[in-house]
């Protein structure tokens, strides 16, 4: 069993440490700002206030494709390649999915900094490898278009 | 409930409302629909409806049966919905992500989550979920599915047969974990007392989180059923550490393997925003709901539910 007892370990803490607070903050900030935007780009999209690229009746036509084919068929380009299509209903909701999978590369950036104030350079080295991770992996050079 | 918390829920009751009243603004659409191979006639809304419906029952079930939302949701979904594999796993990362964002914040405030624990790590299994996630991209799909269903009947044993330990006994720290200081404080809640926890055996664990890493990318499942086990049982971290550490993790590593559905195009806002919405409302109603269910119950049901999507799933995967 771990050691348990009534009074704090006085080489401790109880709270969280800074960095670990920061990560918090900016994680909860980005989260909420995510999901906000993704229920807003939802609703302009199925109320067709911008027309969606793929008509949402064809939707059963693709979606049973693997990606490769649907890709093929729809014309869509994989990759960054949504960032030139947000003018359409279904692609503005790339906006937000791209937020809720950014804001842990955000948070690990932006703690790096303070990590190195604190002398803890072995963690600030681990987040600053978990940010070329994340980079990445988003940057797509890893590959796109499916099978 | 918070005011933050109130806000989120009435996004998601809107969002829900938004959804219902946007299929009947489109009911004019259905006369125009095409048949879809699952399911013959049915109207395309009908799809992303039963969809909203079956995730939110998959929320108020991953709450009470104490899994996380995608591990419940790419072998049930991919199973019997129209929908290919290829979009239910980058579907599914995104769930499992989102639930993991969501409980991430108030986890590293209350200290119970612990980043020291997890950014090693993190940096280990979200480089293998890349990996993975190249993977199961990479091979034929029924080959994924095959190896799907084998991974979740596998899950399904070991929920069955996992034990854990609330503060498992660490005689020492390992030399790894005590350069790299990880270690930690909380209050237990229960008892109030202050607990002091340490870890052990860190190399071996690194290296089962390459493995971890590799499924969830490969299969787009959240991993919490396995990082649990090796943070608690194998490691040595307290349970209620293991599991909020292990639902923080999934914040990192869910995220690097879901850039790379994401670049692959396996994406449809149409299937992955009512499976968010759904689970999440799902999530919120089963939290209220674990004060009056037999939790012991609802996870007999979660393993069967898993079982027979894992036959499913091998069926699927062998042609049947």
């Amino acid at each position: 069993m771990a050691v348990a007892s009534d009074k704090p370990n006085p080489a401790g803490k109880i709270q969280a440490g800074p960095e670990q607070v920061l990560y918090a903050k900016i994680l909860e900030k980005g989260m909420y700002f995510g999901l906000l935007a993704l229920i807003i780009t939802f609703a302009v999209y199925v109320f067709r206030i911008l027309k969606p690229y793929t008509p949402m009746r064809d939707l059963p036509k693709y979606w049973s494709m693997g990606v490769n084919d649907y890709l093929n068929a729809t014309g869509i380009h994989a990759g960054w390649s949504w960032m030139g299509m947000l003018r359409y209903g279904d692609f503005l909701n790339f906006i937000p999915i791209a937020v809720l999978a950014s804001v842990t590369l955000v948070c690990f950036a932006s703690i790096v900094p303070l990590l190195w104030r604190q002398n803890d350079k072995v963690y600030a080295i681990l987040a600053v490898g978990e940010v070329i991770i994340l980079t990445v992996a988003a940057s797509g050079i890893l590959g796109t278009g499916g099978h | 409930m918070s005011r933050r918390g109130k806000i989120l829920w009435m996004g998601v009751v809107s969002a829900v409302l938004l959804l219902v009243a946007a299929h009947v603004g489109m009911a004019s659409e259905t006369a125009e629909a095409q048949p879809v191979k699952m399911g013959a006639n049915w109207p395309w809304w009908l799809w992303p409806t039963v969809l909203f419906v079956v995730t939110f029952v998959m929320g108020v079930a991953a709450v009470l049966g104490g899994v996380g939302g995608g591990v419940l949701f790419v072998p049930i979904i991919s199973g019997f919905f129209p929908f290919h594999l290829d979009f239910v796993r980058g579907a599914g990362l995104l769930v499992a992500l989102a639930g993991a964002l969501a409980a991430g914040p108030g986890l590293l405030k209350m200290n119970l989550a612990s980043l020291r624990l997890a950014i090693p790590v993190a940096l280990i299994a979200s480089a293998f979920s890349i990996v993975g996630a190249m993977i199961g991209l990479a091979l034929p799909t029924n080959i994924v599915q095959i190896a799907l269903g084998a991974t979740i009947i596998g899950i399904c044993i070991l929920m069955f047969t996992a034990k854990k330990s609330e503060f498992p006994e660490v005689p020492q720290a390992d030399r790894l974990s005590s350069a790299l200081r990880i270690c930690g404080i909380y209050r237990e809640a229960s008892t109030g007392q202050v607990v002091d926890w340490k870890i052990h055996r860190t190399p071996q664990g690194l290296l089962l989180f390459i493995i971890i890493g590799t499924m969830a990318g490969m299969f787009g499942l959240g991993a919490g059923w396995a990082n649990v086990p090796v943070l608690n049982l194998l490691m040595g971290a307290p349970l209620k550490i293991s599991v909020a550490t292990s639902k923080f993790l999934l914040s990192i590593t869910d995220t690097s393997a879901a850039w790379i559905y994401l670049n692959q195009g396996c994406v449809i806002p149409m299937i992955v925003v009512p499976s968010l919405v759904g689970i999440m409302l799902g999530s919120f109603v089963g939290v209220r709901l674990l004060r009056v269910a037999k939790p012991a119950l609802v996870r007999w049901i979660v393993i069967i539910m898993l079982g027979f999507a894992g036959l499913r799933a091998l069926a699927k995967g062998l042609g049947y």
